[in-house]
């Protein structure tokens, strides 16, 4: 009825460039990387991979590459875990304090980051965790904890816990039956929960930046480092290796929580 | 269940509760109790000019990133399926791309030699390239770039809400397509541009690595201002002053939105 109007087309022509506007952006890092040319210009000149040579040739890089990996993995390994948990007991509990609880485990989302990093920098500094690994790894578990239990909570909204009780009552005893019966039906939810932690690990720059030193440096630090310098095309190759991982890992997550419906 | 509760309970409490507290008991006991941090901090130019910065930045961010997603959100719930589906993963593509990536890419555009500049050139449309980056401007363009999704996402799950019987009665009582907009459908997105506006409002006021990388030094919002306190000059009172002002204005944002609407659907979309 209202298609062909001039209303229309206009929102058209509207939604048209904010999506440009959006897209834009990720997309022109990947030429930019496959660039030969050592300054800015665009279009490139030519073709050529010195910028991934670039990277994949320097130590600090490589360093800071192997740090960001094993901070995130750790992070997967320890957060799933303890967020599961928490998900499974905020669902099965009645208890009024759980409510609470729920809100406190999701306030890494609310408090401004960049106040959790200054304050974590004060609290390593008196422990003598500033510039190591256990440090960073285990902030980073505190900043994925909310993704693994929102993601789980969701997969256990859709899970009727009669299942477990009747396990139970055929003689398993609680963990067992959670094993057995519950895990693999919310499965997906726990795996995409993962997935989004270690994706929040591989991105998280500002904590990283006030409390990883020394050789414990994540790859974003030294990329923040880096750019504020100047604007070296090797940042544009780490970039797209790191938009690529990231879009991979998403999706692996999406179509994981589609099966968990 | 509260033993199985209890570790990621542990390590919210150390290494988010215990820092915030820190950081404000710091901001008021300094060898005996003072408050010449936040004297400092309501007083002192500096301090002040950068809250007002920043809450003039934000509000700006917010307005266009209204502006620039209501037509985006409502263009998706109009269409069917398909095409809603193909917005609305564009629009969360870059959702997933690193603040930092996005930073760099803002850069290699809007820079002096970028992109942008270097095409005007071309086209003969400029002499001299124009300062795109390195000041508000820039960071302005980058931040609603990152937050827009945050804005569309409430806004689109509230329009899918709206029953289209609502439309088709107006229409059928006579009302043109414009009026039934502004007199049906606008008032009934009403609380996802609230819960929209709250969200790319709230995480404005803390951006940090946008404004640092694309500001040019000369845009120091708060986030700065307690970095630089930390790292540079090592006033720790007043970097934790700053900090909780900071927080306490987020967290009264969010209680005043909450007497509006239910938190759930503002925190849902993160």
């Amino acid at each position: 009825m209202m298609r062909a109007s001039p209303a229309r087309i206009v929102l058209y022509v509207i939604c048209a460039l904010v999506l440009v506007y959006l897209i834009l952006p990720v997309l022109i890092i990947a030429p930019i990387s496959f660039s030969s040319a050592r300054f800015l210009t665009f279009p490139p000149p030519s073709f050529s991979l010195r910028w991934y040579q670039q990277y994949f040739s320097n130590p600090a890089w490589m360093q800071a590459t192997r740090v960001t990996l094993t901070v995130a993995l750790l992070t997967v390994v320890i957060a799933t875990p303890l967020g599961v948990a928490a998900a499974y007991a905020i669902s099965q509990s009645k208890l009024r304090i759980m409510r609470l609880i729920h809100m406190a485990l999701l306030l890494p989302l609310v408090v401004p980051i960049i106040i959790t990093a200054v304050g974590i920098f004060f609290v390593y500094a008196k422990v003598g965790l500033v510039a190591t690994m256990p440090g960073l790894v285990l902030a980073n578990v505190m900043l994925g904890l909310p993704y693994v239990i929102i993601s789980v909570l969701a997969g256990l909204q859709s899970f009727d816990p009669a299942q477990e009780m009747v396990a139970r009552s055929l003689g398993m005893n609680r963990l067992r039956s959670f094993f057995a019966v519950t895990l693999p039906q919310i499965k997906s939810s726990v795996i995409a929960g993962g997935i989004f932690a270690f994706i929040s690990a591989m991105d998280e720059t500002i904590v990283a930046l006030f409390i990883s030193g020394g050789q414990y440096q994540p790859l974003t630090k030294r990329m923040f480092t880096a750019l504020r310098d100047e604007i070296d095309p090797t940042i544009a190759a780490i970039s797209t290796l790191m938009t690529a991982a990231s879009f991979m890992l998403v999706l692996l997550a999406s179509t994981r929580q589609k099966r968990s419906g | 269940m509260l033993a199985l509760v209890s570790p990621a309970l542990l390590v919210i409490l150390a290494l988010i509760v215990l820092p915030v507290g820190w950081l404000a008991w710091q901001s008021i006991y300094h060898d005996g109790f003072t408050l010449e941090n936040y004297r400092r901090v309501f007083t002192e130019d500096v301090y002040w000019r950068s809250f007002a910065l920043t809450f003039e930045i934000s509000l700006a961010v917010t307005l266009i990133a209204l502006l620039l997603g209501y037509p985006v959100a409502y263009l998706a719930n109009s269409v069917p399926k398909g095409w809603s589906i193909l917005i609305l993963s564009l629009v969360v593509l870059p959702f997933w791309t690193s603040v930092l990536v996005r930073a760099y890419a803002w850069l290699a555009l809007l820079q002096r030699t970028g992109v942008i500049n270097q095409f005007l050139r071309y086209l003969d449309v400029i002499a001299e390239p124009l300062a795109l980056v390195h000041n508000t401007f820039g960071t302005v363009v980058a931040t609603v770039h990152i937050l827009l999704p945050f804005m569309v996402l409430p806004l689109y799950a509230t329009m899918q809400k709206i029953p289209n019987d609502l439309m088709q009665a107006g229409a059928s009582l006579g009302a043109s397509p414009s009026l039934t907009f502004m007199r049906v459908f606008l008032p009934l997105s009403l609380p996802g541009v609230l819960a929209g506006c709250t969200m790319v409002f709230v995480l404005c006021l803390g951006f940090y690595i946008t404004p640092e990388l694309l500001g040019g030094g000369r845009t120091v919002m708060v986030s700065m201002l307690v970095s630089r306190n930390v790292e540079l000059y090592n006033q720790f009172g007043a970097a934790s002053a700053v900090a909780v002002v900071l927080l306490l204005s987020v967290l009264a944002i969010f209680f005043v939105v909450s007497r509006f609407i239910s938190l759930d659907r503002v925190l849902g979309q993160k």
